[in-house]
C-alpha cells in the first residue's frame, strides 16, 4: 500500500480490458477461416444484432441477481409475454405494418413495444411481490417458485392465445438489406443494433453517472452496508426488477420480429441462452453481460457458418472455456 | 426395519397410504384389468424411482439440477438403440445396461466436477444448459437416435405380450409377457428406491444433509463437499438411467418426448415438491398423485371445459382445456412450495407444524 497525501487524487480503479478484447480477437481470428470479407462482414453484423437482442433480454436478469442474489428462472416468461402482447397491437394494424413507409411502420411498432414493456414491467411487479418476496434469501425456494411461475405463465399464454405459432411479419420498410458493395446487411439487424447499443449506453449512464446507479452498484457490492446507511434497498430492487422485466419484454418483441413468429416455447430456448450469457459475463455485471451476449452470438453465427454440426454445443464449449479462464465469469463483481 | 434402512414412514396415515399404494400397484394386473390401468401403474413405478433419485439431489443435498431427464434419457436411448440395432435378444438388453449406466455416471461426474467446483450457484444453470444441448444433440443425430421419431423396438421373446406363461384356465388370469414386464419394472423400481433409502440413511447421507444445511460448516468439519456432492450426483444419475431403462422396456420405445423433454423435468420437480423433499417416501406419493392426476384429471377437465363452453362462459373453456392441466398443477406447485414446503409426507409426519417445520432450507 502506498501512502496517499490528503490532496492526491484517488487512485484510478484498475481497468480490466482483456474481456473487451475477446470478441474483437475472435472476430479477427475467424477472418482467414471464413475467407471472403463480405460474408465475414455479414456474419459479424448478424452476430452484433443477435448479441444486442440477447443483451437486452439478459441485462435485467444479471442485475437482479447481482443486486439481490435472486435467481429468477422465470425470466423467460417476460420475454414470451412481451412478444404476445405486441401481437395485440400489431395484428389489428397489419395494414399499416405492410405499408411501405418507415414512419407508418414505426407509428405502430413503437406503441407495440412500449405496451409490451409496460405489461412485462407490471407483471414483474406482481412476480416480485407474489413469488419472490415470500422466499427472499432462500435460493432453493426461489428457483422452485420462479420455475412454477414460468410454467403458469407459459400455460396461461397457451390458454389465452392457443397453442399455435403466431406469425409476426416484419414491417415492409424494415425488410431487405442495405447493400454496400458486395456486403448485404439486413435493415432490421441495423435497427436491432442501434436499439441495443442505445439501451447499453443508457444503462451504463444510469449506473455510472446517477445517484440511483451509485446506489445500485453499491448494493451489488455490499447490500447490508447500503441498507445500514438508511436506503430502502427493497424498493430499489423492485425498481430494478421491473426495469429488467420490461427490458425482457422489449427483447421478446425484437426477437419475435427477428424470427417473424411468436410462440410460448420461445422462452425455453432463450432462457438457456440468457443463462449462458449471464454466467459468462459474471453474475451481476452489465459490461460482462454485454460482452457475453456478443460472444455467444458470434460463436453461434461463425460456428454455424464454419462447422454447422458444432453449432449445437458451441455455447456450452464457450462457457466451459470462459469458466476455465475465469471461474466466476468475465467480470466478477459480486463477492458471492 | 432392516429393509427400510431404519427410516420408517414415521406416521400412521403415511404408512397406511404407502401400503395401499404399493399393494394397489402390485395387484394392478388382477384388480384393474385393461391396458390403461397397467400403463398408469408402470409409469408410477418408473417415476417413483426417478423422482426418488432426484430427491437425493434436491432434498438431501439441496442442489437443483435440470439435467436429470438427460440421465433418464441416456438410459432409455441406450436400451432402445441396443435392442434396435442388435435385435430382440438378452445380449442387447445387457449391452444397453452396460453402456447406458456407466455413460450416465461418467457424464454426471464430468458435470459435477466442473460445476459443483466452480460455484454451487452455477449448478442449476449449467445443468440446464447441458441438458438442452443434449436434447438438441439427440434429435439431430437421427442416424443413431431416430431423431424426433425416436426408436421403436421389439422386446426379447419372454417379455412380449404374446408369450403366455400361465394360461387363463389355471387361475382365471392369464399371465403373459406383458405382466412379467410389469413385475420386472415394479421389482427393479422398488429395489432402486430401497437402495436410495439405504444411501440417505448411511453416514454418507448424513454428510449430504449436513452440506444442505450448511456447506461451509460441513467443509469446516473436514468433509470434502465437492467429493460428496459429485458422488451423490453420480448415484442419482445411475438410478435415473436405471429408471430410463425400465421406461424404455415398458414402452418398447425411446424418443425425445417420452424421455428427454424439458416438460418431464418439470414433472419431476412437481412430483418431488408435492410429495415432500428430503424424504424418499415423498417420491412414491408425489409420483402417484401426479400421474393419476395426469391420466384421470385431464378427462375430468375436458368435461368441465365442455360444460363451460356450452354455458357460454368466456375464458374458462380455454383455462379448463385438458391440455392446460399443467397450469393448475403449476399453481398447486407454487402454493405447495409456499404453504407446504415439506410436501405431503412432511405434512403427514408433522400435521401441527406448518411453515418452518421439518427440513428448512
Amino acid at each position: 500500500m502506498t501512502e496517499l497525501a490528503a490532496n492526491d487524487p484517488l487512485p484510478k480503479p484498475k481497468r480490466d480490458i482483456a474481456p473487451v478484447l475477446l470478441p474483437v480477437a475472435l472476430a479477427l481470428l475467424v477472418i482467414p477461416l471464413i475467407g471472403s470479407t463480405s460474408s465475414w462482414l455479414t456474419l459479424t453484423a448478424a452476430s452484433l444484432a443477435m448479441g444486442m437482442m440477447i443483451f437486452i433480454m439478459a441485462s435485467g436478469l444479471t442485475l437482479v441477481f447481482g443486486l439481490m442474489d435472486v435467481l429468477n428462472f422465470g425470466h423467460g416468461a417476460f420475454i414470451a409475454v412481451g412478444a404476445y402482447v405486441a401481437t395485440l397491437v400489431l395484428a389489428p394494424f397489419a395494414a399499416s405494418i405492410q405499408a411501405d413507409s418507415l414512419w407508418m411502420n414505426l407509428a405502430v411498432l413503437a406503441p407495440a413495444a412500449l405496451l409490451s414493456m409496460a405489461v412485462s414491467g407490471a407483471l414483474g411487479l406482481v412476480v416480485e411481490r407474489v413469488l419472490i418476496l415470500p422466499v427472499y434469501g432462500q435460493h432453493l425456494k426461489q428457483i422452485l417458485m420462479t420455475t412454477g411461475g414460468l410454467i403458469v405463465a407459459e400455460q396461461t399464454l397457451y390458454a389465452l392465445w392457443g397453442p399455435q405459432i403466431i406469425p409476426m411479419p416484419l414491417p415492409a420498410s424494415l425488410r431487405g438489406s442495405f447493400i454496400l458493395g458486395d456486403v448485404a446487411i439486413a435493415k432490421y439487424r441495423v435497427l436491432a443494433m442501434l436499439i441495443g447499443l442505445a439501451i447499453f449506453i443508457a444503462i451504463q449512464l444510469v449506473l455510472n453517472r446517477s445517484k440511483l446507479g451509485l446506489l445500485i452498484r453499491a448494493g451489488v457490492e455490499n447490500r447490508e452496508m447500503v441498507e445500514a446507511l438508511g436506503y430502502r434497498i427493497r424498493r430499489l430492487f423492485l425498481g430494478v426488477f421491473m426495469t429488467g422485466s420490461a427490458l425482457a419484454g422489449l427483447g421478446g418483441v425484437m426477437w419475435a420480429l427477428y424470427r417473424e413468429q411468436v410462440h410460448a416455447s420461445m422462452s425455453d430456448d432463450l432462457t438457456v441462452l440468457i443463462f449462458i450469457v449471464v454466467i459468462i459475463g459474471g453474475l451481476g455485471s452489465i459490461g460482462g453481460c454485454f460482452i457475453g451476449a456478443i460472444l455467444v452470438a458470434m460463436v453461434a453465427n461463425y460456428g454455424g457458418f464454419l462447422v454447422p454440426k458444432l453449432a449445437l454445443v458451441s455455447n456450452i464449449l464457450l462457457m466451459v472455456a470462459i469458466l476455465m479462464w475465469r471461474p466466476r465469469g468475465l467480470y466478477a463483481v459480486t463477492s458471492r | 426395519m432392516m429393509i427400510l434402512s431404519g427410516d420408517p414412514p414415521r406416521s400412521r396415515v403415511l404408512t397406511l397410504v404407502l401400503v395401499v399404494v404399493i399393494l394397489a400397484l402390485a395387484a394392478t394386473p388382477f384388480l384393474f384389468p385393461g391396458a390403461k390401468a397397467l400403463n398408469v401403474a408402470a409409469k408410477i413405478c418408473v417415476f417413483a424411482a426417478l423422482v426418488a433419485s432426484y430427491d437425493l439431489l434436491l432434498g438431501y443435498t439441496g442442489s437443483v439440477s435440470f439435467a436429470h431427464t438427460m440421465f433418464y434419457g441416456i438410459g432409455s436411448y441406450a436400451i432402445a438403440i441396443a435392442l434396435y440395432g442388435m435385435g430382440p435378444n438378452w445380449a442387447a438388453v445387457a449391452t444397453g445396461i452396460v453402456v447406458g449406466l456407466p455413460l450416465a455416471a461418467l457424464l454426471a461426474l464430468a458435470i459435477g466436477l466442473f460445476s459443483l467446483r466452480v460455484a454451487a450457484i452455477f449448478f442449476a444453470m449449467i445443468t440446464l444448459a447441458v441438458a438442452s444441448a443434449f436434447q438438441v444433440l439427440a434429435s439431430q443425430l437421427s442416424w443413431l437416435t431416430g431423431g424426433e421419431d425416436g426408436r421403436s423396438f421389439q422386446l426379447p421373446e419372454l417379455l412380449r405380450p404374446g408369450t403366455v406363461l400361465i394360461s387363463k384356465s389355471l387361475f382365471g388370469f392369464e399371465i403373459n409377457g406383458r405382466i412379467l414386464t410389469f413385475y420386472l419394472v415394479f421389482a427393479v423400481s422398488a429395489l432402486m428406491i430401497l437402495a436410495l433409502l439405504r444411501v440417505v440413511n448411511s453416514p454418507f447421507g448424513r454428510v449430504l444433509q449436513a452440506i444442505r444445511e450448511n456447506r461451509f460448516r460441513a467443509e469446516a468439519l473436514g468433509f470434502r463437499t465437492v467429493f460428496h456432492l459429485t458422488y451423490a450426483n453420480c448415484l442419482a444419475a445411475l438410478v435415473a438411467a436405471g429408471a430410463g431403462i425400465l421406461n424404455a422396456l415398458w414402452l418398447r420405445y425411446a424418443g425425445p418426448d417420452t424421455s428427454l423433454s424439458f416438460s418431464i423435468m418439470l414433472d419431476i420437480l412437481l412430483m418431488v415438491v408435492i410429495g415432500g423433499m428430503g424424504t424418499i417416501y415423498g417420491a412414491i406419493i408425489g409420483a402417484s398423485i401426479f400421474i393419476l392426476a395426469q391420466n384421470y384429471l385431464q378427462s375430468l377437465m375436458g368435461v368441465a371445459s365442455k360444460a363451460a363452453s356450452e354455458a357460454g362462459l368466456p375464458l374458462l373453456p380455454g383455462l379448463l382445456h385438458p391440455d392446460r392441466w399443467l397450469l393448475w398443477l403449476g399453481l398447486l406447485f407454487i402454493a405447495s412450495v409456499y404453504f407446504f414446503p415439506t410436501g405431503v409426507v412432511g405434512r403427514l409426519r408433522n400435521p401441527a407444524g406448518g411453515k418452518g417445520a421439518g427440513s428448512s432450507h
